[in-house]
């Protein structure tokens, strides 16, 4: 008869218990449906020579970051130190896709704050964007030796993120 | 005479046809409109793509159109579209091992309330029984009323 009278203090335990884990969840971090499916092919003008291209194709054989990035984007400027810090320890390659911005702004940001991209794919107007889900710059992917996407960042690198969960990934994946 | 009359009416009918709204386009214009006000803007989650201002919504309002015009049926772009941006872009999910739970789990919760409520409501009904009182449980009354009774008056 205790044991019974106990079931109600149970459930409202496990409702408490889950409305509590709720208010630590981000509504706005939608799951990939891309995660572990090859990266979207583009072929787009890189952004500092709009003479060459550059596409998925360029991004084989290692694993690399893509970041997408624009000069209008207040969280980019946020975590762009970090990015520049990373591509001085080589650990990773990083290329960029300028996501909707203009050539001018882009290239003033990266003159201003620094370049750590290999290349920054310049993608006007969004196109590329829409193949690879983005819906909230920043984001930053990562894609593995054959193509595959790994994992998706949605929203700004944070010191602890990249070193709790992307280089980690990135590591086992170089291996 | 009769034939003028009927050129004429002909004429007639092909201008007025001309003149009004193609359906066709009528058609096609609530078929995009059903269609946008299905898919969710992932910028400000409960707006659909139909009402929302933000950049990606008209990005993916004209994505949705250009297919359209490109004679993709809906199941083609809300499907490219789930591809791209997972379930949560339809306002109303797939039902699939994933959404089921989404589904069908009110119906579950409300059914399993429905049987406690019948069963606990049963159990009562039984526990309440018109057979007449044993001498002990007649006793038992019977002081014990009397002690109230004592308590009142004391």
């Amino acid at each position: 008869m205790r044991a019974r009278s106990l079931i109600p203090l149970g459930i409202f335990a496990t409702l408490v218990a889950l409305l509590w884990a709720g208010l630590y969840l981000n509504p706005h971090e939608v799951p990939s449906p891309l995660i572990d499916k090859p990266a979207p092919e583009f072929t787009l003008p890189q952004l500092q020579d709009p003479a060459r291209n550059i596409g998925s194709k360029d991004l084989l054989g290692k694993v690399t970051l893509l970041n997408v990035w624009a000069s209008w984007c207040v969280a980019c400027r946020e975590e762009h130190p970090l990015l520049v810090a990373l591509a001085k320890t080589g650990q990773v390659d990083v290329y960029g896709l300028n996501y909707k911005d203009t050539r001018q702004d882009a290239l003033r940001w990266l003159d201003g704050l620094g370049n750590p991209y290999v290349v920054s794919a310049f993608d006007e107007q969004g196109n590329v964007g829409i193949d690879y889900g983005v819906y909230g710059v920043p984001e930053t992917y990562v894609i593995d030796r054959a193509g595959i996407i790994r994992y998706k960042m949605i929203g700004p690198l944070t010191e602890d993120n990249l070193k709790n969960i992307v280089l980690p990934l990135v590591r086992k994946l170089q291996e | 005479m009769k034939t003028v009359i009927a050129v004429g009416l002909m004429l007639c009918g092909a201008l007025s046809w001309a003149a009004a709204p193609a359906p066709q386009d009528e058609q096609m214009e609530a078929r995009y409109r059903a269609l946008t006000s299905e898919l969710r803007c992932l910028v400000c989650q409960n707006e659909s793509i139909s009402d929302s201002h933000a950049d990606l919504a008209k990005d993916l309002r004209n994505q949705v159109r250009a297919m359209m015009e490109a004679g993709k049926m809906d199941k083609e772009i809300t499907d490219y579209l789930v591809a791209r941006y997972g379930d949560f872009v339809l306002f109303r999910p797939r039902l699939k091992g994933l959404t089921a739970a989404l589904w069908f789990g009110p119906f579950v919760l409300t059914g399993l309330g429905v049987l406690l409520l019948i069963y606990y409501v049963l159990r009562r009904r039984k526990g309440m029984s018109d057979a007449p009182l044993s001498g002990g449980e007649q006793d038992r009354l019977r002081s014990v009323l009397r002690g109230a009774e004592g308590e009142n008056k004391g």
